[in-house]
């Protein structure tokens, strides 16, 4: 990957960059995180944080830079899942193996969808993408005597060269690398020209094609990288719990996870972590509000949205800086 | 056509009547705003639920319903004045997120205010089967259907002929515009927001009968009212319809000829292919992009 | 923009967010209770199973602790809404075993949730009282799980046997895609033969379908049909049974224990005359003989039930009832909240009455039900009626 034109002027402070600071920071916090841990339940909702984050880091890429909507995410998530533990466990497959080529045949699926439907803008966009996640997660839930059907299959853990990563430490050690080297590469691709692309035709696809921008092929590249982040995070997530349902897949899965994205705010990486994590922590510590606890959390996403439309690390990063000027 | 495929049309034209009527909702306020609307199936379920809950509390079924559409009005218009309206300026996918937080809002509140039971809801006129060349129709099928000509109807002479109904017509093409030839936007967003909750609870009300309704009902016909739109066009009400209908016969004829378990595959499927050869919907508006 | 800038949103953010997780962390009780654990679908699809299974462990837990408690100490009940989802219903598992330290857990409405909750039930050695159907839950028998609900396979057997007497072999399944409906479609397809029943046709429907004419008009096209047996819960069964007598077809109709509730006779009105289906006694608890062994238990747990919520009995909250009750037992004959006691002495229980039926646990069987404990009932003159 190439460094960033800011990063070379100061070679010596890297680190402070908002870059490789932010990343610095992010890993800073993931090492620190678990001193406030009491128990395996904290790991658990950590590494369901650090799952979502990847594919939220994703699909940020498309929605907050590319400004291309999908709703349909969940269905490349289930499918790397669902490709995984197929493998690895009615094939008899490596995890890691399994892993891998799921993740790699979802690319393949991505571009195959992606090239037609990415034609389509806006909302009908969105519909196509929609329909491509109801088919994905009709089709697992149908096929059960292969995906067991609606109440879904148990996964055989993962192992890696005779290590086999049962504990909450080692899968909280491993996603959050993975998230770590998730923010890195969105952080990379951002910066490449490949970035400066994307947000050119987000702003104007018409002007952009005709500065010379290559559109159908950066959107297409950007939905199937945004697509892999999903995969591996579904691959992740089978092994890491054991047992997938096809309600991974499902409309709603998705329409959560680009809630997240826009909720931290969009074309903010770290924005997406900060919506992806609320959002998964949220949940769980309102259940003490038993059956208010869908109105409650209706009602606060709705007033951040309001309050902050551009998102929670936008709006409130841009704040700061106008509250130090 | 023999009385077997006759009565798969029929059934299709059930289903795709309810989801025409779901899915006009969608495209006043997208006309409106650019917003799709995901609390849309909610207001489909507060029309039903108020209506069954009201009825079974001893009200006529007429009152009943009255209140029940004004009842989701009302909320339809708190949505626009409280939520969306002051968010006005932000991204579309903001207010779209807006209105996904309303329905977990709109559905979590129906799920303490009511409860999380299936209700039901009489039908207009009885529940023997209607008979057409021996296939069967049950009679508040045609309710359904005469009603959302009738709306169609109504929304054409609405935004043909009143002054109100202009104005958010001419919002829909070019806001800018509309604001400096002195259009308040903010009542025409209040309008249709007003204007859907109304349309989705009569919708509520006219399908409760057949599909029955709970909490939770509106996120599937939500779900299927947004693909209706789509399909037909986003914005157009004889897309509304078209869309609607041809969604309902797809699911219909694919159970029968071909497999009932594939059959949403089938139309998700036919629906991809119809938008890839007609990028706008099948009676969509077809604009070039513009710099 | 600056290092510290940037980092200051995500640092207060997380600092706020870690506080409200240690605020939702519960209160710890004074004395030491007897910590009840239960993760059920009290929403979303399955809330007709959640919902009622809640109320019934809510009021119960109360009664018991207005007596005294149990063993001298209180109970201590504490219930996470899983909304039907696997992945949920893990993540709570493990809270109520690490976070709540609970002694017991009973619940899992779904099989789905039920099996992504057993692995870290069977890892921390938990007892672990399961209210879902599908038969693989206790086969094979896993240590520390068992469950109440008569199994799928039960209601296919109990539904083949009854149209074997009525001499109809060929026979017509129409199902949801939810779990419950393809599971126990699964099932019938299994036992079909054994009862030397033919399946003729095999249909589908969507959880949230308006119109099931077109798969009901092929079953009725089907040559030789002689019965339909249609395997679903919520509202999908009582559309099915309205499109039936809309388009006319004669032949018996057979609903599953999915809809045993009187729920399902009101929405379905008149169309649901003459629908049979297996069912626990529960739902006819006044209608048994008073010879019954059932009858003092399932007429007082319906008395209390629509006392208390003012709203129609159904099986499934009979079987949270039964969950909590043979945990009660079972812990008053450990005579202590020591887990592998306790688990010992839910497989050692013998004649339990409860309002699925008698039950007979052992080391080789975890649900301890038969097939006597399901009646078969027929919707008569808008009641239930039992089948003789």
């Amino acid at each position: 990957m190439r460094a960033s034109s800011r990063a070379d002027a100061r070679r010596t402070w890297w680190w402070a960059t908002p870059r490789s600071g932010g990343i610095a920071a992010l890993a800073l916090v993931v090492a620190v995180l678990p001193l406030g841990f009491a128990n395996g339940y904290f790991y658990d909702v950590a590494i369901q944080a650090g799952l979502n984050s990847i594919i939220c880091v994703g699909l940020n890429l498309l929605i907050g830079y590319a400004g291309q909507i999908s709703l349909g995410h969940a269905g490349f998530f289930a499918l790397g899942a669902y490709g995984s533990a197929l493998l690895a466990a009615r094939y008899g497959w490596p995890p890691s193996l399994a892993l891998v080529t799921a993740v790699a045949g979802v690319a393949l699926v991505a571009y195959c969808v992606g090239r037609p439907i990415l034609r389509l803008k806006g909302h009908y966009l969105a519909m196509a993408t929609l329909g491509f996640g109801v088919i994905v997660s009709i089709v697992l839930a149908n096929d059960d005597r292969l995906t067991g059907g609606p109440d879904g299959m148990q996964v055989p853990p993962f192992a890696l060269a005779g290590y086999v990563a049962r504990s909450d430490h080692a899968w909280y050690a491993i996603v959050g690398a993975c998230l770590l080297a998730a923010v890195w590469l969105a952080q990379n691709l951002v910066e490449s020209p490949t970035g400066r692309a994307l947000r050119a035709l987000h702003t104007s696809e018409v002007a952009a094609a005709i500065a010379g921008i290559d559109c159908p092929r950066h959107k297409v590249n950007v939905f199937v990288v945004s697509a892999v982040f999903a995969a591996a995070a579904g691959g992740l997530t089978a092994y890491y719990a054991g047992f997938i349902t096809p309600s991974s897949a499902s409309f709603v899965r998705s329409v959560e996870l680009v809630t997240m994205v826009v909720f931290g705010g969009m074309a903010s990486t770290f924005g997406a972590v900060v919506g992806a994590t609320v959002l998964t922590v949220l949940p769980q510590a309102l259940t003490v509000l038993k059956e208010y606890e869908l109105a409650v959390f209706g009602a606060l996403l709705m007033a951040t949205m309001v309050f902050l439309p551009r998102g929670v690390v936008p709006t409130l990063s841009g704040l700061l800086q106008r509250g130090t000027r | 056509m023999s009385a077997e495929s006759l009565q798969f049309v029929a059934g299709g034209l059930t289903t795709g009547a309810i989801y025409a009527l779901v899915a006009l909702g969608f495209s006043i306020i997208f006309n409106a705003s650019g917003v799709i609307n995901f609390a849309q199936g909610e207001f489909v379920m507060i029309g039903g639920m108020s209506a069954a809950t009201l009825f079974a509390s001893g009200m006529a079924l007429p009152v009943a319903i009255a209140c029940a559409v004004g009842a989701a009005g009302i909320v339809g218009l708190m949505l626009a004045k409280f939520a969306v309206g002051r968010a006005r300026r932000a991204d579309v996918v903001t207010l779209i997120i807006i209105t996904i937080g309303a329905s977990m809002l709109l559905r979590g509140l129906a799920q303490i205010v009511w409860d999380k039971r299936i209700h039901a809801l009489p039908s207009l006129s009885g529940h023997r089967p209607v008979e057409l060349f021996g296939a069967t129709i049950l009679p508040q099928s045609l309710w359904v259907l005469a009603v959302t000509i009738a709306v169609v109807a109504m929304l054409s002479w609405f935004f043909g002929q009143t002054r109100l109904g202009k104005a958010m017509l001419a919002t829909s093409y070019n806001r800018l515009a509309a604001e400096l030839v002195g259009i308040d936007v903010r009542i025409v967003l209040l309008a249709s927001f007003g204007l859907a909750a109304v349309l989705g609870a009569i919708a509520g009300v006219l399908i409760a009968p057949i599909t029955f309704v709970s909490y939770d009902s509106g996120v599937m016909l939500g779900l299927k009212g947004f693909a209706a739109a789509i399909l037909g066009g986003l914005g157009s009400f004889p897309g509304a319809v078209v869309g609607g209908l041809t969604l309902g016969l797809l699911e219909s004829l694919a159970a029968g000829y071909l497999s009932s378990a594939y059959k949403d595959v089938i139309a998700f499927v036919v629906m991809l292919a119809v938008l890839l050869v007609m990028p706008g919907g099948i009676l969509g508006a077809r604009t070039s992009a513009r710099v | 923009m600056g290092i510290i800038d940037r980092l200051r949103p995500a640092t207060s953010l997380a600092g706020m967010v870690f506080a409200l997780m240690v605020l939702g962390a519960g209160v710890a009780a004074a004395q030491e209770p007897i910590r009840i654990g239960s993760i059920l679908s009290v929403t979303g699809p399955a809330s007709f199973l959640g919902d009622p299974e809640q109320k019934t462990l809510e009021m119960y837990v109360e009664r018991l602790n207005a007596a005294g408690g149990v063993i001298g100490r209180k109970l201590q009940l504490t219930i996470y809404d899983d909304g039907g989802d696997a992945e949920k219903a893990r993540t709570f598992t493990k809270r109520l075993i690490e976070q709540d330290k609970v002694d017991v857990i009973v619940g899992g409405s779904t099989t789905g949730t039920t099996m992504a909750a057993i692995p870290l039930v069977e890892q921390a050695q938990i007892p672990f009282i399961s209210l879902a159907g599908a038969v693989g839950i206790i086969e094979p028998v896993k240590k520390w799980v068992f469950k109440t609900p008569h199994t799928d396979r039960m209601a296919c057997e109990k539904i083949f046997a009854d149209m074997r007497e009525r001499k109809l072999v060929k026979v017509a399944l129409i199902s949801g895609t939810g779990g419950f409906d393809k599971s126990m479609r699964a099932e019938c397809l299994k036992v079909a033969g054994r009862y030397g029943i033919e399946i003729v046709a095999d249909e589908t429907y969507g959880a949230a379908d308006s119109d099931m004419t077109a798969q009901l008009t092929k079953i009725k096209a089907t040559p030789g049909l002689q019965a339909v047996l249609n395997a679903g819960f919520g509202q999908g069964p009582v559309i099915v049974t309205r499109n039936y007598r809309q388009l006319g077809i004669t032949v018996p109709l057979y609903q599953s224990h999915g809809v045993a509730s009187k729920q399902f006779i009101k929405l379905a009105g008149d169309a649901a005359e003459g629908v049979r289906l297996p069912a626990a006694a529960l739902l006819v608890a006044e209608l048994l003989p008073d010879t019954d062994p059932q009858k003092a238990v399932v007429v007082a747990y319906k008395r209390d039930y629509e006392a208390r919520y003012k709203s129609d009995v159904s099986t499934f909250g009979g079987h949270a009832y039964d969950g909590l009750m043979l945990v009660v037992d079972a812990i008053k004959r450990a005579g202590s909240t020591d887990k592998a006691k306790v688990r010992d002495a839910i497989e050692n229980t013998h004649g339990y009455i409860g309002t699925g039926g008698v039950v007979n646990l052992s080391a080789t069987d975890h649900l301890g039900l038969d097939l006597s404990a399901f009646r078969m009932l027929e919707v008569k003159n808008g009641d239930w009626a039992l089948v003789k």
